[in-house]
């Protein structure tokens, strides 16, 4: 069992956690949203660090070299952080919503208000 | 090592109740991927990371703070529950990376499935350098027409929700401090408005450079409209809304968004009237390879159109939000 292989995964797999926790303790909404950003960096980063190929270039085809890492994961990945940020913007237009129509974006605040109904 | 920077930014973004001191190390956190996505040979992807993670979102959450508050409140106990599940799922995942394959290694299953034909076939076949490039506009063409649409979906989301009147009158709101009048742009900084005017041309600069050149090295519609739209970012959050939208229009940006997602699909049916299948690029000239370039050549610009433009509306959207009129 090679362990240093699989440190990159461990760290994924913190940083995964450390968004997770976020979304699920925190109460505020933008704070949600950042957590949700940065479980998503973790998956990219997982998905690069599959395509990853040691002593290998970057995959632009160059007379002479003859080891690239992988394309695929690039390609996925680079469209996948644009949809990402559009995403996010469309989470952050409801927020600014809710901020309109209950005066709050703490988690608590809004089932209080939605329980008074 | 810089993934253990990240995981202490993570950290700290984390911990920290001050939600402004949180997004300004969301960047930080992207400075360092972008960084780490290099060393990764994942060029094309730090390019993206760098312009999207720095740039666009950092302006998107600054604008959505403004209008929401810059602190949250603390938490009232210990999250004990939050923790458990975390820690557990954690425990879980590692158990699951046991059987993962060792980082790095060229023999790695992923390596040879499809990826093995792009590197080797694509110089022959679609017959430009950049095997991303190749692989994003031309074999997995129809996967970037649905991201593509997907952005220009998400916008007219954004659009719908805040990009109307505000509805009056506005119910008062303890936790939004006044805003000083006037003292809405950082118009009064002379040095911030003469580095942004040199920096600006050389960013759009560098935009088309990474748009045109994207064939032959890291770039292409994705980067160069993030890059793009993070010049004109810059000019928003310099010299303010009004005068932005004077230069770049929201109408002409409206228009340019749709007409790049329609360049795309264009090209598509110009393929079918062609004679070849939805987005098979080899009919569109005598020549499968001429083909080829043309296809992605309009293909690109249609991509880097519709993010550009998208980009810019989110801001102004969140922007004009902020301070009506």
């Amino acid at each position: 069992m090679n362990w240093s292989g699989l440190y990159n995964y461990w760290i994924v797999i913190a940083l995964m956690m450390t968004g997770l926790y976020v979304m699920i303790s925190r109460g505020n909404l933008v704070k949600k949203l950042v957590g949700i950003s940065l479980f998503q960096t973790s998956v990219f980063f997982l998905y690069i660090s599959m395509g990853f190929v040691a002593d290998a270039q970057v995959p632009i085809l160059t007379a002479g070299v003859e080891r690239y890492s992988n394309p695929l994961p690039h390609v996925l990945i680079l469209t996948a952080i644009v949809v990402g940020v559009a995403t996010t913007a469309v989470g952050l237009a409801l927020v600014v919503r809710i901020k309109e129509a209950y005066g709050s974006i703490e988690e608590t605040d809004l089932h209080r208000m939605d329980n008074d109904f | 090592m810089l993934l253990g920077f990240l995981w202490v930014t993570a950290l700290a973004i984390a911990r920290g109740r001050d939600l402004l001191a949180a997004t300004m190390l969301l960047g930080l956190y992207s400075l360092f991927s972008a960084g780490l996505l290099l060393l990764l040979d994942a060029a094309d992807v730090a390019f993206t990371e760098a312009a999207v993670g720095a740039g666009v979102s950092t302006v998107l959450i600054l604008s959505t703070l403004r209008m929401v508050g810059r602190f949250e409140r603390p938490q009232p106990r210990p999250q004990w529950l939050a923790l458990g599940i975390v820690l557990v799922t954690a425990a879980t995942l590692i158990y699951g990376t046991l059987d993962l394959p060792a980082f790095g290694v060229a023999s790695n299953p992923v390596h040879h499935h499809v990826a093995d034909r792009y590197l080797q076939q694509s110089a022959t076949e679609i017959g430009i350098p950049n095997v991303v490039t190749s692989v994003l506009a031309s074999y997995r063409g129809y996967d970037t027409l649905g991201e593509t649409a997907v952005v220009f979906t998400a916008l007219l989301a954004v659009l719908l929700l805040i990009g109307g009147r505000k509805p009056q009158p506005r119910p008062p709101t303890q936790s939004t401090p006044p805003r000083p009048p006037g003292g809405a742009t950082v118009n009064d900084h002379l040095i911030l408005r003469v580095v942004s005017k040199a920096l600006i041309p050389l960013i759009v600069l560098f935009a088309f450079y990474v748009q045109f050149h994207g064939d032959f090295s890291p770039g292409g519609g994705f980067q160069a409209g993030v890059i793009f739209a993070a010049a004109i970012l810059l000019h928003l959050l310099v010299f303010g809304l009004a005068s932005t939208s004077r230069i770049v229009p929201a109408a002409v940006l409206k228009f340019t968004a749709a007409l790049g997602l329609l360049i795309y699909g264009g090209v598509g049916v110009a393929a079918l009237f062609a004679g070849g299948a939805y987005l098979d690029y080899n009919v569109l000239a005598a020549d499968p390879v001429a083909g080829q370039h043309l296809g992605i050549f309009l293909v690109e610009a249609g991509v880097g159109l519709t993010v550009a433009s998208a980009m810019i509306l989110l801001a102004y959207a969140f922007n004009a939000r902020g301070n009506p009129a």
